[in-house]
């Protein structure tokens, strides 16, 4: 019997082109850094020489140079300390921890919110508005109150920022739970009622895998957002494990040392990345779809 | 008639839990003694919002100010990059996979830097809007405009439609569902980088400077009333894009269904 | 009304919405044991209706649905039946194994047990060693076996298709026809088959049904007395013609003034 299906070209042509697909993908990486470096460093020579202050004077404070920016990860934080690479891979480690904690929290609090007002439409006309409108709260000014409310309950100190954090997380998971959710094929749950599925079965095993994209695409949102939550969260907590602290710290030293902040800046950078990285490498093992038909 | 009393049921629900939260809320903390430090009274923070209404309200719509213009060059410059990059598909498609990178960067990061820049007046706050705006606008757009049916664009060809024909009657349909999803999103992400951008550094009239000095010394009802004139703007504003997606679907009845 | 007959349909009549389109008028029907009928009918004449209520997934505004003597509701409870969509609906996300063992998981059958059903009935549909793909890995043709045998998991006494081979080209399905033939006559089961197609028909049933356009009801019963087991030759049998023209000429009656005209014309 001849199998039908999306089977490769000869085994030495399929190793050709995905060799080729490697070395493409590598080369648009190596040119997009090569002319992010070129744009920021042509950027500043052009207005250093000409000293144009629209739409900001740029000085070696401003915006120092490149080498100076990334040689300064490799001088110690401050006099006799180890260097700035190790300090803020410690601190992005700490606030990672409450990025993921709140994101493992937020994560379940969506999901357990899209499945009620999945099944409750009188919960979600009575609540939605308020779920959409938490948004609105600035969580710079509620996170000294939620450590306040949080600490003493012998909680490690690092548990509000991982509520602040979940508090950014939970909103787009919801969402998209719910989207999910309201969206299965209508087929398929026919499929079901002929089976005289219990509504449970129904949810467990058509409802949520079908919303699973929803979910993935959700939780690359939310991955971002929780660190987000945690830098913003351990800004005004006093807390100075984190990378939220290593800004303040930085920011106030500005004038003195601007590569340090810069630095810190790119670490901050490729902890938002390695997050969503996450997440969607564990969407291309755990979401099965056939390929999309796009133009 | 049925469609006031269909509204009316629709945000009944809400309604009644707005009411019986805020007396539960107000019963709690005199029944419970709550410390003015941890949860004021509903009453006495509507109380400050009255009373200080001469500082915080100037100062809100100051701070909404920042958010809104930042929202504007945040989006117009991801609708335009958009725009362009849906014309050059090779670029677009290649350049994706960065852009949904940038817009994972925590770029609240950089608000000191952009402080140092532009002063702690608007115009840093402006643009840690804009760019907090610009990438997932950028991105959605052009998953939006990209996502057209080919069979759509075949039909398009076969009546011997140019390129531009293409793009305003399929292409801006298809992808106004997106660019909406991401203008609600935007909005509310343009008030977080207004506000947090005033916490690095900023003047009295900014909001975000009223929470934090209020809380500093210890008037949290004003502390909570400044947080309840954020909250105010904010879903302002989110309704504002609402009420624009509606009007602009009307138009646009296809916009719905391409979305299915 | 006899409690041997399969299915029996009393007074059916379906109205949607209020004061909305009527669909089934008074429909009437007794289908025997290990019949195979055949439900045909202009466009819009509610014979998807009809089958739906059978399988109670449509509530009739007047009338009932019996099978084996059990109200529809009953039946859909217990499983007495299995049903084949018009499209597959298969879940992507599950192998071709898993697919077809989902009435049984349900049910609550052991591992052992459900692997060795699931290697039966693919054996069945021929699908042998198809077990570990995914659905967008087969032909129309291939997921319609594999709805096929997982509407037969349970053993299920009546079969409800709805147009089951309507999204396929020509040649699969009047090899999927035999195929079919083959499987009913291996499991004795009633079957209810919903086309629009009068070859189709006549070549598969026993009897066809043929309907009024809305609202549905039942214009004549045809009956079909080809022998079985039927064969590419008796597609060119004469009497197979005569029947297919008469189903064709009821058609016509019935739709008096509609434009569309049924397939096979």
């Amino acid at each position: 019997m001849r199998r039908v299906g999306y089977t490769g070209a000869s085994d030495c042509g399929t190793e050709y082109v995905v060799t080729v697909n490697v070395l493409k993908r590598v080369g648009i990486f190596l040119l997009v850094l090569a002319a992010t470096c070129a744009f920021y460093m042509g950027y500043r020579q052009l207005f250093l020489s000409t000293g144009w202050t629209w739409p900001f004077k740029v000085d070696q404070y401003a915006m120092p140079r490149l080498q100076d920016i990334v040689s300064r990860l490799w001088e110690p934080a401050a006099t006799e300390q180890p260097p700035l690479a190790q300090l803020l891979v410690q601190r992005a480690l700490f606030t990672a921890r409450e990025a993921a904690v709140g994101f493992a929290i937020g994560a379940l609090v969506g999901i357990a919110i899209g499945v009620v007002f999945h099944f409750s439409n009188l919960m979600r006309r009575g609540f939605q508005p308020y779920v959409v409108g938490s948004q609105t709260v600035p969580i710079l000014a509620i996170a000294p109150m939620v450590v306040i409310w949080l600490g003493g309950q012998g909680l490690p100190v690092w548990m509000p920022v991982a509520v602040i954090s979940a508090f950014l997380t939970f909103f787009p998971v919801a969402i998209n739970t719910l989207r999910g959710l309201d969206s299965t094929d209508p087929r398929k749950l026919e499929l079901m009622r002929s089976y005289a599925a219990s509504e449970w079965s129904t949810l467990w095993r058509v409802k949520f895998p079908c919303s699973l994209p929803y979910l993935f695409s959700a939780f690359k949102v939310a991955a971002t957002a929780s660190v987000v939550g945690a830098i913003i969260g351990e800004l005004p907590s006093s807390i100075q494990d984190g990378l939220g602290g290593a800004i303040l710290n930085f920011a106030q030293y500005y004038s003195l040392d601007p590569s340090a902040l810069w630095a810190t800046n790119i670490i901050a950078a490729l902890l938002g990345i390695l997050f969503f990285c996450i997440v969607a490498v564990t969407e291309h093992f755990v979401v099965r779809r056939a390929p999309e038909n796009v133009a | 008639m049925t469609r006031l009393r269909h509204a009316t049921t629709e945000w009944l629900p809400a309604l009644a839990i707005l009411v019986l939260g805020l007396v539960g809320w107000e019963l709690a903390v005199k029944a419970f003694g709550i410390q003015k430090f941890l949860l004021p009274k509903p009453s006495e923070i509507l109380t400050a919002f009255w009373d200080q209404r001469d500082i915080l309200w100037p100062a809100g719509w100051y701070t909404f100010t920042e958010a809104f213009w930042g929202f504007v060059i945040g989006v117009s410059f991801g609708i335009g990059a958009a725009v362009v990059l849906a014309r050059f598909r090779a670029l677009g498609s290649a350049l994706m996979p960065y852009f949904i990178a940038a817009s994972a960067i925590p770029i609240i990061a950089f608000a000191p830097i952009a402080n140092a820049w532009f002063g702690i007046e608007k115009s840093s706050k402006i643009f840690i809007a804009a760019l907090l705006c610009f990438f997932p606008v950028l991105v959605n757009t052009l998953r939006g405009l990209t996502s057209v049916k080919p069979q759509q664009v075949e039909l398009m060809r076969s009546y011997a439609a140019r390129d531009f024909t293409v793009f305003k009657r399929v292409r801006i349909p298809t992808s106004l569902p997106y660019v909406f999803a991401s203008l609600k999103v935007a909005s509310v992400l343009a008030m977080i980088g207004a506000i947090v951008g005033e916490y690095f550094g900023g003047s009295q009239q900014q909001l975000g400077i009223q929470i934090k000095n209020s809380a500093a010394l210890f008037q949290f009802e004003t502390a909570w009333a400044a947080i309840l004139v954020a909250c105010i703007l904010g879903v302002g504003f989110y309704l504002a894009v609402s009420l624009a997606e509606i009007l602009t679907m009307r138009r646009y009845p296809s916009a719905e269904r391409a979305r299915r | 009304m006899t409690s041997a007959a399969a299915v029996s349909i009393r007074n059916v009549s379906k109205t949607f919405g209020k004061g909305g389109t009527k669909a089934l008028q008074n429909i009437e029907l007794d289908f025997q044991p290990g019949e195979f009928v055949s439900l045909i009918g202009p466009s819009g004449c509610g014979k998807s209706t009809l089958l739906r209520v059978i399988g109670d997934l449509v509530e009739p505004t007047e009338g009932e649905a019996l099978i084996g003597g059990k109200p529809a509701h009953q039946a859909r409870l217990d499983r007495d039946y299995g049903m084949v969509f018009q499209e597959a609906t298969l879940m992507d996300w599950r192998t071709i194994e898993k697919n077809v063992s989902l009435p049984l998981e349900l049910m609550g059958w052991a591992r052992e047990k459900r692997r060795d059903r699931v290697r039966e009935l693919l054996e069945l549909v021929e699908l042998t060693g198809f077990e570990g793909h995914y659905p967008w890995q087969l032909s129309g043709g291939m997921q319609q076996r594999v709805a096929i045998a997982r509407a037969l998991t349970f053993n299920p006494s009546l079969i409800l298709m709805d147009e089951p081979f309507g999204a396929l080209d020509e040649m699969t399905r009047d090899r999927l026809n035999l195929e079919l033939l083959r499987i009913w006559e291996a499991t004795s089961a009633t079957v209810v088959f919903v086309t629009h197609s009068i070859f189709e028909a006549v070549f598969l049933s026993s009897r066809v049904v043929v309907m009024s356009a809305r609202p549905g009801r039942v214009q004549k019963v045809v009956e079909i007395d080809l022998p079985y087991p039927r064969t590419t030759e008796t597609r060119e049998d004469v009497h197979f013609f005569e029947l297919a023209t008469e189903v064709r000429e009821l058609l016509r009656e019935s739709h008096s003034g509609r434009d569309a005209a049924p397939e096979g014309t």
